[in-house]
């Protein structure tokens, strides 16, 4: 019983991650019709940035900051300089771009930062939550981490719901033409997007990698994760990115506790076949969405 | 999608019919399907001798080099058809080449032939493509490269859960078959040379490479490859004609599948090892620079791009060893310079190479007034 | 036709532009004035969508010039013509159907206005087709096609347009509707310094609103006169506008 809580709580605590990071593709998908498969890739570039800050500074959140911020500028220089010019309706040619980054950024950080394992310092304590002299697998790191994924999500929630930049990011993305017959700047928007897209998606990249390791390919099966958990919420709904982590997160934990670790990855294939074939539009899509 | 692809059987044939119509046209119709499997073979024919010649030519070093080549040849081949051809991107063929290189360590132990075995390891290969194929028929686009991209991060798991009969990390050790009397014999007749290992290997892979080619292309120029064309460039209206999608599809997924699992296969002999480290997703994306940087949808387009794969390597980790990188820092600008190639092909010139330079002579042989069409094959 | 010396809210000037090959316009004049209607009306393929679509800066020009009263907006960027007072109301698909009622009117009523004045400028809206506010808060693909039609004609109007380009806002609508949105909008124009290019096939609903008409053949103008002028004119009528 008590072996089932703590797979639980592990399971959330790596679900709120995916769920960000689901987020963050999900963003992308809304705004450009495009799987960001760089998403990891850029992610953990931000990370190893966030890394040296830790180092030389020995403040965790000085690191959170610093990734964010780098995100913010990366989304934004990925957009403009490269998935612009690939032009609208180029599905094949978009998907292969973000591929291109994948591996051209991946191998810049080995070779900028080294290809070995690093340990990356966690925000708080390892030790899991003593409860009625039992310990659960509840740590206070993950309650950071709980606890920013959900900061995150609230503020683009209110972004998009309450300001008049969000309405006009929405607009963008729905129908960019309409948009900007309305005087908004839709290319202006969608940079604005994949900034934020790659903000949280570095979020995520600290997040995973805070008390473990980092190396170049730590996020490859995050990209391969949060894909599925977005395509499992459905492409089209952040709601649906945020319950698909999770559930991803759950999944994926109780496959590791009760079958084994190397099975993971067969385990979110598994899920992501099954919900293509059942229900291709994910469990939360509102209507069927506007194809393009 | 469409990148501008042109069947590789138009090239030579389309101007010279165009330019003079009337009775030849009409014989040149009605021989064409038979002149087209001519010319194909006559091209493997040439292509055995340019093996031929460069293996006897060349070094141990560099027939291991072209070894290497072949299998990457064959898969790209494979993938060029399968993303060319019928519009399905594939991240998963890199897996695919696991499934052949373990078929081929397991088997290869056992006594059984050569030949057998890469046979066996294509045709296990491809029953697993129609299992993939089946599952990603209605999948498109980004969807499809994210199943195979899950496809591809599970696989070598399994390699590693399934450790007893698999080698786990380590990998599974694949005996390298050496070359038998009569072809040694038949090699120092032919150029006095002696057989190495490496060369005989060599000689297998290109032999198993032009077979696979020459079945490709004609089934590019077939009935097949018509409609695998007609699905790529306008489902809706391949569909009104009368044509089911999904099958199709899963068609093209398995041939590709089966020549993932040929170049695994070979390999597996090369490398004599088959291990889960062998077949990340580096390799699939590596695939796919080959046949985007050659030219989608084209055979010749997938050996450019094989060569690149073999020979950029070791050309760039010299460049960084010189610039004053360590060794591992420069192995790693392979990969980079892989991705750029994708970003830079796809964003300037997304006919390839062959592609683009078929753009140019066109735009050189017709009226300059068409040349723009090249650039506008999307949907 | 040379240019008349008077300041037309929209001027435009020897207008050609098409799609690849295709001359869609080809020397097209046409003015707008303020608080006048003018209906732009022409057989299917006539190049009235390609005009509208052309002035809004979605289809760029060959030759030509487009002014918005002295301003030169020849080749600007669709959301800088917006932004200079040029409201275009797309063919058949102008409302964003996953954001609600309020949110479409809120986007046209930001352009360049304050938070407070963004509210005016909606409730004018809500005044002028009350049937919008009852649904405010609905998701728009929820509306009914004349709905829909008030709900983009309000979009646009929320702008404080100077111009309004409308597109075929009777297609697919019941005549009754068509009379009753073509009447708001004429009290609407009646005596302010907005000026309406409205563009029509069918040209006897639009004739009876407009206070001039342009015929469109193959890309060119082959008439241009006072509605009712045009709507007198039996040859015109049976070669060009089926009536």
């Amino acid at each position: 019983m008590l072996q089932f809580v703590n797979t639980l709580l592990t399971g959330l605590g790596q679900g709120a991650v995916y769920a960000a990071f689901a987020l963050a593709l999900v963003l992308i998908w809304r705004a450009t019709r495009v799987v960001n498969f760089a998403q990891g890739a850029m992610a953990a570039f931000t990370t190893y940035l966030a890394l040296l800050v830790v180092e030389s500074t020995g403040s965790w959140w000085v690191g959170l900051l610093v990734a964010l911020a780098c995100g913010l500028v990366l989304g934004a220089g990925v957009e403009r300089v490269v998935v612009r010019r690939v032009g609208p309706h180029n599905e094949l040619g978009a998907v292969i771009v973000t591929l291109g980054l994948f591996v051209a950024l991946q191998a810049l950080a080995s070779i900028l930062f080294g290809a070995q394992f690093r340990s990356f310092p966690a925000p708080a304590g390892l030790e899991g939550f003593s409860v009625g002299g039992v310990t659960v697998a509840l740590t206070p790191s993950m309650l950071i981490t709980i606890g920013a994924v959900a900061v995150v999500l609230l503020g683009l929630v209110a972004l998009f719901r309450f300001t008049d930049v969000g309405l006009r990011m929405r607009a963008s993305a729905f129908d960019g033409e309409v948009a900007r017959l309305l005087g908004v700047p839709v290319g202006r928007m969608l940079t604005l997007g994949w900034a934020l897209a790659a903000l949280v998606g570095s979020l995520a990249g600290v997040l995973i990698a805070s008390g473990s390791l980092v190396w170049p390919a730590y996020m490859d099966t995050v990209i391969v994760n949060g894909f599925v958990a977005a395509v499992l919420g459905g492409l089209d709904s952040p709601g649906g990115a945020v319950v698909g982590g999770l559930a991803m997160g759950v999944i994926l934990a109780l496959v590791t506790g009760y079958v084994g670790a190397d099975l993971v990855p067969l385990a979110a294939l598994a899920v992501l076949v099954a919900v293509l074939l059942v229900r291709p539009q994910g469990l939360f899509a509102r209507t069927a969405a506007r194809r393009v | 999608m469409a990148t501008p692809v042109r069947p590789t059987e138009k090239a030579g044939s389309a101007p010279r019919s165009g330019r003079e119509p009337g009775r030849w046209a009409g014989l040149a119709a009605r021989l064409r399907p038979r002149a087209t499997f001519a010319r194909h073979a006559l091209l493997a024919l040439v292509a055995l001798v340019v093996v031929v010649l460069l293996l006897e030519l060349t070094g141990p070093f560099r027939n291991s080099q072209f070894a290497t080549m072949s299998y990457y040849a064959i898969a790209a081949a494979g993938l060029t058809v399968l993303t060319g051809l019928n519009g399905q991107i594939s991240l998963g063929h890199g897996a695919l080449m696991a499934v052949g290189a373990y078929t081929a360590g397991l088997l290869l132990p056992a006594g059984i032939p050569l030949l057998v075995v890469l046979v066996i390891a294509a045709g296990v290969t491809a029953v697993v493509g129609v299992i993939v194929g089946a599952a990603a028929s209605r999948l498109k686009g980004p969807y499809l490269a994210g199943a195979t991209l899950a496809f591809a991060v599970a696989v070598p798991g399994l390699a590693i859960h399934f450790d007893e009969a698999l080698g786990g990390e380590q990998g599974l050790a694949v005996p390298s078959p050496r070359a038998p009397e009569w072809f040694a014999d038949a090699v120092y007749f032919l150029s006095a040379n002696e057989t190495s290992s490496a060369k005989y290997l060599a000689y297998v892979g290109w032999t198993v490479a032009i077979v696979a080619f020459l079945l490709l292309a004609n089934l590019a120029a077939s009935r097949i490859g018509r409609i695998w064309r007609a699905v790529r460039d306008d489902e809706v209206a391949a569909e009104l004609a009368g044509i089911r999608l999904s099958p199709v599809r899963v068609l093209a997924f398995t041939v590709s599948a089966a020549c993932a699992g040929l170049a695994g296969g070979v390999l597996g002999v090369v490398v004599r090892l088959a291990a889960p480290t062998g077949f990340t997703i580096v390799l699939s994306i590596s695939l796919l620079t080959a046949v985007v940087l050659g030219g989608l949808g084209s055979l010749f387009g997938a050996v450019l791009g094989s060569a690149l794969l073999v020979f950029l390597p070791p050309a760039v980790t010299n460049l960084g060893a010189s610039a004053g990188l360590s060794d591992v820092q420069s192995a790693q600008l392979a990969p980079f310079v892989y991705g750029a190639v994708l970003i830079l092909v796809i964003l300037l010139a997304p006919g390839g190479v062959v592609g683009t330079v078929r753009a140019r002579w066109h735009a050189r042989t017709t009226a300059p007034a068409e040349a723009p069409e090249e650039r506008t094959g999307r949907s | 036709m040379s240019a008349p010396a008077t300041t037309a809210a929209l001027r435009v000037t020897g207008l050609t532009a098409g799609y690849g090959p295709v001359t869609a316009l080809d020397g097209v004049d046409v003015a707008a004035e303020p608080g006048h209607i003018t209906a732009v009306l022409g057989a299917n393929g006539a190049g009235k969508t390609t005009l509208l679509r052309t002035v809004s800066g979605l289809v760029p020009a060959r030759s030509g010039s487009v002014h918005a009263g002295d301003v030169d907006l020849t080749g600007a960027a669709p959301e800088k013509i917006a932004r200079a007072g040029i409201a275009h109301v797309p063919e058949g698909r102008g409302v964003i159907t996953e954001l609600t009622v309020e949110e479409n009117l809120r986007l046209g009523a930001l352009l360049g206005k304050a938070r407070g004045r963004a509210d005016t400028a909606i409730d004018d809206v809500y005044t002028m087709f009350p049937p919008l506010a009852e649904r405010r808060r609905r998701d728009a693909h929820t509306l009914s096609g004349g709905e829909r039609q008030m709900l983009v004609i309000g979009r646009a109007l929320a702008c404080g347009p100077d111009v309004l380009l409308l597109d075929e806002p009777s297609l697919g609508l019941a005549p009754r509707v068509v009379s009753q949105i073509f009447e708001l909008l004429r009290e609407r124009v009646e005596g302010s310094r907005l000026a309406v290019l409205l563009v029509e096939q069918n040209a006897r609903s639009a004739l009876s609103v407009a206070d001039v008409g342009v015929v469109l053949n193959l890309g060119r103008v082959v008439a241009s006169a006072p509605a009712a002028e045009l709507a007198a004119d039996d040859a015109l009528r049976h070669a060009y506008l089926g009536f």
